[in-house]
């Protein structure tokens, strides 16, 4: 993947800290040559709980990291980040975009012994992804059918074209299969098999104690020849972060996922020789810091606030001072990650400059007054520590221009209910996560007529007729050149309106031992399946 | 038989107190923004609105306030705790599981507290502005201002990262099955860190409140008595004095036991304890109200019951207390 390397590149340059860089780098060169090892036990820090393991049910890392190792996918991404085949061996779309087929792999029984056939893939697709998975009942809305001619071949038909390389994209994600002989009676919300899923994969699940930790031994009939190299993976739940970072430490943990430490920690960590600390490996899980508008402010509607707002934030500063090495400058809601479609950082920009801020505040009619314009309510989303840094670094840039902010702050379930549902917000800022193709994750923060009360969304009271028409044409264009032509022509809208601004690009970080070996080796490795995976002596 | 009657007489009058609180705890999680769906919505990383809507119709919340409120109450005359959220499990399965690891930390914490907080308050008692007294004085202040998650934090970091002499956190080891004692020791190493972080901070109220009340009890008239028949100075500390010190150590005992329980989240999160503490700050992140409820249920019985045996105690330290009752 070109561009991961070229930021590692970009990074090693700008790096202060010789140690991270070397870390990054030196362990896949020096470590080529020895032969996988047989065994062991790999213990994953586990931060937050969900309420169930089932990836077929919710898309979230969360369950990835636990159920990506039992449950597969029918297709996966590869070292450069293009599809590869895992549950399905190979594909084809028809030429109207309508009808794609899948020619699942043979051989493959479930954990339980049953065999895999294409009516689990039908079952799974039409009563789980279309009807429950989070993004799935978005990207399957059109699915009308799965025919099976064959126990080897699952054909989806569509109502609308549905573009081969946004399925291909979204299904790593969306594309979990689980049995249909475990879930064809009674409700699949209570289905107890939820909590302990049974898969393909490489791994089998033991037990779950609540709590404390989860186990899974290595499956012996997995049909991956040689595969796997663990005996046994623990993931132990730890939720406070600090404490976990104290465990990685004592050598009680091997890997912690998904940026699961404090930022001071995962430095620190960082120049230690017995960790690798790296944002290897979670390419395809990369987000954008927001500032979403609520333009039922009527300052906040006029175009010139908002981009005096952009103006007046200092972002590389707060980058360079706050986030270090972990974070970019971000340039709209397409992350340059996004090998397919990131449009380049050629689209309307609001670099920092105080005095235009002034300029287009004045412009717009918004006189200080005993040196404030007006008070603004920011809500700051409470997922992670970037997001409370950055409000309060908002706030007093924003003070700078004669903008009072009041900051709010909520948990979870009460942050999307005020900014989603409630409306109750001027400023709200939280995390934009890219989940590969914009059409997955990404237009409907910006595409008008969003259901009231659908988190991350757009419920700005924002609604732009070309934005649409230009989101609703990529949606269904088969031709991946002429998508992607339009995915930069609605970066291009976007930033130039401005309805949500999205400055800063983060990808996940791990924090990893340095015995693991074949690992951080795909864009999404945090949440695949861990068949090569193996510890050194 | 008195004390059967003095039970039920005691609960009784409990009844409507836990009543008002299960209703107040209700009532204001109503006020916090979002319910489980949001929660859950937040964790998933998001879904759509009829995604939305199916779940709230599954977690029974598609009803009113006063009908929700109404449906808990009827099932709790029944006994019934209800059905949590986030574990799609019984309440009363959820929390029957996290008791014995609270029930465990609290004792054994309380337990050193009140030891320790005993003999130290008796030497600093004894040896009163001198440098025993001025050096437990001090440690007890230290104690007691330091916040509880730095000192576990820096337990972990001197006796499992450094010494490692002591596992970093969890209940029991995983990797290994142990059985019978062996794993009962496994359990006790696994608490020696949690247990004196949690019991540090009580330790130094005790020493305090102990040596307070040492100190008034030496200056009453029958100790003058004590001494003036001639009896020796450790029998007049651990006959005479002693027994009417204690008096407010228990009563301490008996409040502390409540907020022991709602104490220990920090501790629970630092050492990754699978405890009470830990449960009720999950459901209110989660808005699990069953679980939360359930958990304020649970709670105030303990404290009922710790409070019921106190006034047992008192009555056996102090027989005055007993007659007049």
């Amino acid at each position: 993947m070109d561009l991961t390397r070229l930021e590692i590149n970009r990074r090693t340059a700008l790096l202060t800290s010789a140690a991270i860089a070397a870390n990054v780098i030196n362990p896949m060169r020096a470590f080529a040559q020895e032969t996988p090892r047989k065994g062991g036990v790999f213990n994953v820090h586990y931060g937050a709980e969900q309420r169930q393991l089932n990836p077929s049910l919710q898309a979230s890392t969360g369950v990835y990291i636990i159920g990506g190792k039992i449950q597969e996918n029918l297709v996966d991404l590869d070292a450069n980040g293009q599809p590869v085949g895992v549950l399905a061996e190979s594909w084809e779309a028809a030429p109207d975009g309508k009808t794609i087929t899948f020619k699942l792999r043979k051989g493959v029984t479930w954990h339980d012994g049953k065999p895999f056939t294409s009516a689990d893939v039908e079952f799974t697709a039409l009563n789980m992804w279309k009807k429950i998975l989070n993004y799935g009942s978005t990207l399957q809305l059109f699915l009308t059918a799965v025919d099976t001619p064959d126990p080897q071949t699952a054909i989806f038909r569509y109502e609308r074209p549905m573009p081969l390389n946004l399925l291909l994209r979204a299904l790593p994600d969306l594309g979990y299969v689980s049995a249909k002989h475990l879930y064809e009676s009674g409700d699949i919300r209570q289905n107890p098999v939820n909590l302990a899923p049974v898969g393909t994969g490489p791994f089998k699940f033991v037990k779950y104690e609540r709590g404390q930790y989860i186990i899974a031994d290595r499956n012996p009939d997995y049909w991956r020849p040689n595969a796997p190299y663990l005996d046994r993976i623990v993931w132990k739940v730890i939720t406070d972060r600090a404490a976990a970072a104290a465990q990685m430490e004592a050598g009680e943990l091997h890997y912690s996922p998904f940026s699961g430490l404090t930022i001071s920690d995962m430095a620190r960590l960082g120049k230690d020789k017995r960790f690798i600390v790296s944002t290897k490996g979670n390419e395809g899980n990369a987000r954008t810091n927001t500032i979403e508008f609520n333009f039922r402010r009527k300052e906040l509607s006029d175009l010139r606030v908002r981009r005096a707002i952009a103006h007046a934030i200092n972002v590389p500063f707060f980058i360079d001072n706050f986030l270090g090495d972990f974070a970019k400058l971000g340039t709209g809601p397409i992350p340059s990650t996004s090998t397919d479609f990131y449009p380049g950082p050629d689209t309307p920009q609001y670099p920092y400059d105080k005095a235009k801020a002034i300029a287009l505040l004045d412009e717009a009619g918004f006189k200080a007054r005993g040196g404030n314009r007006f008070a603004l309510k920011l809500l700051p989303a409470p997922w992670g520590e970037d997001i409370s840094l950055w409000s309060t670094f908002v706030q007093q840039s924003l003070s700078e221009v004669g903008i009072q902010v009041d900051i709010v702050r909520n948990d979870g379930g009460g942050f999307l209910k005020q900014v989603y549902d409630d409306h109750a917000f001027d400023l709200a800022t939280g995390w934009h996560q890219y989940r590969n193709d914009p059409a997955v994750s990404t237009t409907v923060w910006y595409r008008s007529g969003q259901p009231k009360g659908a988190p991350w969304t757009n419920q700005w009271g924002w609604e732009d007729k070309t934005v649409d028409k230009t989101i609703d044409d990529a949606a269904t264009e088969v031709d991946p050149a002429k998508r992607k032509a339009l995915y930069a022509e609605f970066v291009k809208e976007v930033n130039t309106e401005l309805p949500v601004w999205m400055p800063i690009e983060q990808i996940f970080v791990t924090v990893i031992t340095a015995k693991a070996r074949n690992h951080s080796n795909t864009p999404r490795w945090g949440s695949t399946s861990w068949h090569d995976l193996w510890l050194s002596t | 038989m008195r004390i059967l009657s003095l039970a039920g007489r005691r609960l009784a009058a409990s009844i409507p107190t836990l009543i008002l609180i299960l209703i107040g705890v209700f009532l204001l999680l109503q006020l916090a923004p979002g319910d489980t769906v949001d929660a859950l919505m937040a964790q998933m990383g998001g879904g759509d609105a009829a995604t939305a809507e199916a779940l709230r119709k599954f977690y029974g919340l598609d009803l009113s306030v006063p009908a929700q409120l109404g449906n808990y109450l009827w099932h709790l005359v029944r006994l019934d705790l209800g059905f949590s959220a986030i574990y799609g499990k019984p309440v009363a399965t959820v929390i029957l599981e996290r008791l014995p690891p609270t029930i465990l930390l609290m004792t054994a914490s309380l337990s050193f507290a009140f030891f320790f907080g005993l003999v130290f308050g008796v030497i600093a008692a004894r040896g009163v502005n001198r440098w025993p007294d001025t050096l437990i004085s001090t440690l007890g202040l230290i104690f007691y201002a330091t916040p509880s998650f730095w000192f576990g934090l820096m337990a972990i970091v001197v006796f499992s990262v450094y010494l490692q002499w002591l596992p970093p956190g969890g209940f029991e080891d995983i990797g290994t099955v142990q059985t019978g004692i062996w794993r009962l020791l496994d359990i006790a190493s696994h608490l020696v860190l949690p247990t004196l972080t949690l019991g540090l901070i009580f330790l130094a109220i005790y020493l305090r409140i102990m040596r307070a009340s040492m100190l008034e009890v030496l200056n009453l008239d029958f100790i003058r008595t004590a001494r003036a028949k001639g009896l020796d100075e450790t029998h007049v500390i651990t006959r005479h004095v002693l027994r009417n010190a204690l008096l407010p150590m228990v009563t301490l005992i008996g409040l502390q036991a409540g907020t022991m329980l709602g104490g220990s989240v920090v501790v629970e999160s630092v050492f990754s304890l699978p405890g009470l503490g830990r449960l009720a700050y999950e459901s209110v992140v989660q808005r699990d109200l069953n679980t939360l409820l359930g958990i304020v249920f649970v709670s105030a019985l303990l404290v009922i019951i710790v409070n019921f045996v106190v006034d047992l105690l008192y009555a056996r330290l102090d027989p005055r207390i007993a007659a007049e009752g």
